[in-house]
């Protein structure tokens, strides 16, 4: 299927239920649900673009930072507990806890001890996002084929090289879907952070506005949360689709052949 | 330089036996003098991976000792490399060709430029120049395994080690890469050691082969191909030397596989 027909299809859903709210709401007079227009009107006075630089840009700061931060530390923790047996051995209970806890049950015991300034954020989205980051890298190191380690081995290929060219590369898919998972878990850091304790923000703006029963300012905000999460993702599928080209076409060259 | 009556390389007494389980290799002794086209051979399950293993040092025998140049080998040696069976596992799908055949020369530290000219002239030698930018994924299996040769030649070797080389192509490739194979020892006066199940093959290339039996593997005999250095794929097979050389080890190879374990 093309890529024009595949992303006229993919808005088929989104287009009809924008329109369909749209036409329900005009006239359906509900405090719970305004009209269209006038959330879209709010979202324009509020996020084009005066609050961007006092509530949006801190807080997609403090979540770049965190990722960041995670990946940074989650890659080379995750290497070492796939590659070093009794480490993995050791912390595989831990990752496997972890995996089951919500990552926003950091959020009390967090702010609690640090407080609610940036740092703390970035903090709070470092240590959730590190997690999958780091149990994906330790699966990604058992993606190199052993022929390959043997070829490197043969080659004496230093050990951070064999770690850099082959492990890291041979388990890159891996590592990438496991930073995705990161980012995902980053945005929901950052917005239930700000709806629980912050000052500002846009997770905070609209938990503000929804308990002083403001549903346009709560519906604008939802709406910018909503576009920033499907646009932080668009953009990282793009880069890893770049960064993963090689993945793709050996196996479109494979199912060929 | 190394003195012609020592052997390049010399298993002496190699065994191996894998933890709690019947052994592998038995007591095997053999040389392989300087130049020298070498090939073993068995019946398939024989342990020729494990004896490749352990002759290029990737593996540590049990017992025995494996020397190069006179110097024992406990880990792979920058005078030997290697080629692999499986092509499509033994090259990084994620670089390019120019990369994955730069690899050796990257883990010794060789300037890039240098690299850069070394691979390109190493690829001209196995007839695919011009390929640097292409991924392995983008070649046939032949072309992927002169890669893999090429990739193996770029540091000189004084010893080449193949595992299967040819097992995965067609063939007519299998002659084209065998020709290859057999006229770059000429140019490098390479030792090569191959390792295959084919005896058509290790007798139309080897100067020398070693017949191994299985459960464990032994060495049975080692047979000279006096068939000079010049080969040709249709007047090499037609002689009769080939032929007799050809029955003469797969009689010795159905003895040991009949025989009660």
């Amino acid at each position: 299927m093309s890529l024009r027909s595949r992303v006229a299809l993919g808005l088929v859903v989104p287009v009809a239920i924008v329109v369909s709210y749209a036409l329900w709401s005009a006239n359906a007079a509900s405090p719970y649900f305004p009209p269209l227009d006038v959330i879209l009107t709010r979202f324009r006075e509020l996020w084009l673009f005066d609050l961007v630089s006092s509530d949006v840009l801190p807080s997609l700061k403090n979540l770049g930072l965190g990722l960041l931060l995670a990946v940074i530390a989650g890659i080379p923790c995750g290497a070492i507990l796939g590659r070093i047996r009794w480490m993995g051995e050791m912390f595989g209970p831990l990752l496997d806890f972890w995996r089951s806890v919500p990552p926003i049950m950091l959020i009390p015991p967090l702010v609690l001890i640090l407080g609610i300034e940036d740092s703390a954020k970035v903090t709070i989205i470092a240590v959730g996002s590190f997690f999958p980051v780091c149990v994906a890298t330790a699966d990604g190191m058992r993606q190199a084929d052993p022929t390959l380690v043997d070829a490197a081995r043969a080659m004496r290929l230093g050990p951070l090289k064999t770690m850099v060219d082959i492990y890291l590369r041979a388990g890159s898919p891996a590592i990438l879907g496991g930073i995705q998972i990161g980012l995902q878990a980053a945005f929901v850091l950052m917005v239930a952070s700000e709806m629980l304790a912050a000052y500002r923000g846009i997770g905070y703006l609209t938990m503000q506005a929804q308990v002083t029963f403001d549903s346009v300012t709560m519906w604008a905000g939802t709406l910018l949360l909503a576009l920033l999460g499907f646009t932080a993702n668009a953009v990282f599928v793009a880069i890893r689709n770049r960064v993963l080209s090689w993945h793709t076409g050996m196996r479109v060259s494979r199912a060929s052949s | 330089m190394s003195d012609t009556s020592q052997p390049r390389l010399a298993l002496t007494d190699l065994s191996k036996t894998y933890d709690g389980s019947t052994p592998v290799l038995d007591g095997i002794s053999l040389t392989v003098g300087a130049g020298e086209f070498f090939s073993i051979v068995g019946p398939s399950g024989a342990g020729k991976t494990t004896l490749l293993r352990c002759l290029t040092g990737l593996m540590r025998p049990t017992d025995g000792q494996v020397t190069l140049d006179g110097i024992p080998l406990s880990e792979p040696s920058p005078k030997m490399s290697l080629v692999f069976q499986e092509y499509t596992r033994s090259l990084m799908p994620w670089a390019s060709i120019g990369k994955n055949v730069a690899l050796p020369l990257r883990a010794r530290g060789v300037p890039r430029a240098e690299r850069t000219s070394r691979v390109a002239k190493v690829l001209a030698e196995v007839g695919l120049s011009g390929v640097e930018a292409k991924y392995p994924w983008q070649l046939s299996g032949g072309m992927q395994q002169r890669v893999a040769i090429a990739r193996a030649l770029v540091t000189e070797p004084e010893v080449l080690v193949m595992d299967e080389p040819f097992a995965s192509v067609d063939a007519q490739t299998r002659m084209d890469l065998e020709d290859l194979t057999r006229r770059l020892q000429q140019d490098h006066r390479m030792t090569i050691v191959l390792v295959t199940h084919d005896i058509d093959e290790a007798v139309y290339l080897s100067d020398q082969i070693a017949v191994l039996s299985k459960n464990p593997a032994r060495l049975v005999e080692v047979v000279d191909v006096p068939l000079g250095a010049e080969r040709d794929q249709i007047h090499t097979r037609e002689m009769s030397t080939f032929a007799d050389l050809r029955g003469r080890i797969l009689r010795t190879i159905r003895d040991v596989q009949t025989q009660p374990v």
